[in-house]
């Protein structure tokens, strides 16, 4: 279920490293714990993400909860798709539903993430 | 250091929640189903369809005696002498100084005694309230462990019901009750609810809770009838613009302030809190309760801050987004002379004023 060319975060974020530049997104236990998703905020393109620091929000009918950046660099995307269709992130939060592309400036940073294994484990244990 | 959480209270349908797979939440110290197959789903469901809702936390006094009506007066606001057997009402239970206690529904069983659905986490609170007030020749009973609640709500409510009562639930007209049975058992079945459409509140005996749940679902499966949680309960009753205690009303607000108004009968005699009703009204109500449409993007939400022209000037009682109306919706309580619906207001979302406009309330009223 969890992708293992993805690393992932305790908060429930994963980024995917191609290159110099890491795809965003909240992993599938994520969405099914906030349940339906009806909002998302994004940082704006060009905007600087840190490292543990909050990247931006995503709320579902009942509760608001913070996404935190899970590697630092330069926004240098965001998906549109969500400000229209935010419950895309219920039914797609690997795939077409990310939310951010970070160029990376310390890349060394996603190895200290989870594997796609040990996050498996950490849900499962949560 | 390990602090032990006083264990949450369940109802009789904790197991069928869990078995069926609720996500589970403290809710005022009660175990409850937030959401079953998923809010929105749940929300059109009751709009649309059928939707049960176990409702057993909320509580439940009984007054009874020569004197209950007197009783029943003095402690709540509304003209319970108006009351026909049969018939409920929505009430308070206010302080001296006019705050809320409790928001209740009166039901009159008879003359000598009346049922009062009251809030689950007040329960106990509201029954010290009216047994610390009665001077009179009735008795005061909390009889919440004798009840389960389960609220059938929705356009197809009453053919589901009706496949489980030999009553005749169509001339049950709303806010109006009868003692009948269901499903082989004794059950009060109301005409009421929290959600802004048809559908009834049946109170039984928590023994027979699990068994009747099964029932009300199979009865209601040729409708498409879904179990509801609290967070569909929440939507739905925002958008009808019902109050939720804690929220639109409590200790330091009063019903001329949270538009309730017309549950106030200054006219009836005595009761807790008039006093302090008719000086505020003298006085002049300085804030009031008005509804609110995001203009901006982003969802004002319970406890954001409002500012009108720039300046601190209230606080959202309740707000997200409504699933029928299709756009984000709240309650703020803002200053009297600036309550007027139409006016531009911004709402603090996360340190950035998000624009919003007041507009008429309720924001959902079904068609007749």
């Amino acid at each position: 279920m969890y992708p293992e060319n993805f690393r992932y975060t305790k908060e429930h974020e994963w980024v995917n490293v191609e290159g110099d530049t890491g795809t965003v997104g909240i992993t599938s236990h994520a969405q099914e714990e906030l349940g339906d998703i009806v909002y998302v905020d994004l940082p704006k393109v060009g905007s600087t993400a840190e490292k543990g620091k909050t990247l931006g929000s995503v709320e579902s009918v009942k509760a608001v909860s913070d996404i935190y950046a899970p590697v630092s660099g330069e926004v240098v995307a965001v998906n549109e798709l969500l400000a229209t269709a935010p419950e895309k992130l219920n039914e797609d939060p690997h795939g077409l539903a990310w939310l951010v592309k970070i160029k990376l400036s310390a890349p060394a940073e996603a190895q200290e993430l989870l594997s796609a294994a040990d996050y498996q484990a950490y849900v499962g244990a949560e | 250091m390990h602090q032990t959480q006083p264990a949450l209270r369940k109802t009789p349908l904790h197991a069928v929640h869990r078995r069926m797979g609720a996500k589970m939440v403290d809710f005022g110290g009660w175990d409850m189903p937030v959401q079953y197959s998923g809010v929105l789903d749940e929300h059109h469901t009751v709009r649309q369809r059928v939707g049960v809702f176990d409702v057993s936390h909320m509580g439940e006094i009984e007054v009874r005696g020569p004197e209950a009506l007197k009783l029943v007066e003095l402690v709540t606001t509304n003209a319970a002498s108006k009351l026909k057997v049969g018939q409920a009402q929505y009430s308070a239970l206010l302080y001296e100084h006019g705050g809320f206690v409790d928001d209740i529904l009166v039901h009159k069983v008879a003359d000598d005694h009346y049922f009062i659905c009251v809030n689950a986490s007040n329960q106990d609170k509201d029954y010290e309230h009216i047994a610390a007030n009665n001077p009179f020749d009735a008795t005061v009973e909390n009889a919440g462990p004798r009840y389960a609640q389960i609220a059938i709500q929705g356009p197809r409510a009453l053919e589901t019901l009706q496949k489980l009562t030999p009553v005749d639930l169509q001339p049950i007209r709303y806010y109006h009750f009868t003692d009948g049975v269901v499903s082989g058992i004794p059950a009060r079945i109301a005409r009421t609810g929290y959600t802004g459409e048809d559908g009834f509140e049946i109170y039984i005996a928590p023994e027979e809770a699990a068994r009747i749940w099964e029932e009300i679902l199979t009865a209601g499966e040729e409708f498409g009838i879904k179990p509801a949680g609290l967070g569909a309960r929440n939507t739905l009753r925002l958008e009808s613009k019902m109050a939720l205690y804690g929220h639109e009303i409590g200790a330091s607000i009063t019903p001329w302030e949270a538009d309730l108004a017309w549950i106030v009968k200054l006219d009836k005699g005595e009761f807790i809190g008039r006093e302090a009703l008719i000086r505020q009204k003298e006085q002049g109500v300085t804030r009031k309760l008005v509804g609110f449409e995001m203009k901006g993007r982003g969802i004002g939400r319970d406890g954001y801050e409002v500012f009108v022209d720039g300046l601190p000037s209230g606080w959202v009682t309740s707000g997200g987004p409504a699933p029928t109306l299709n756009k984000n919706i709240g309650l703020c309580y803002l200053p009297a002379t600036l309550a007027e619906v139409g006016r531009t207001i911004h709402v603090m979302v996360r340190g950035q004023g998000v624009e919003a406009v007041t507009i008429p309330t309720p924001f959902y009223k079904r068609a007749k």
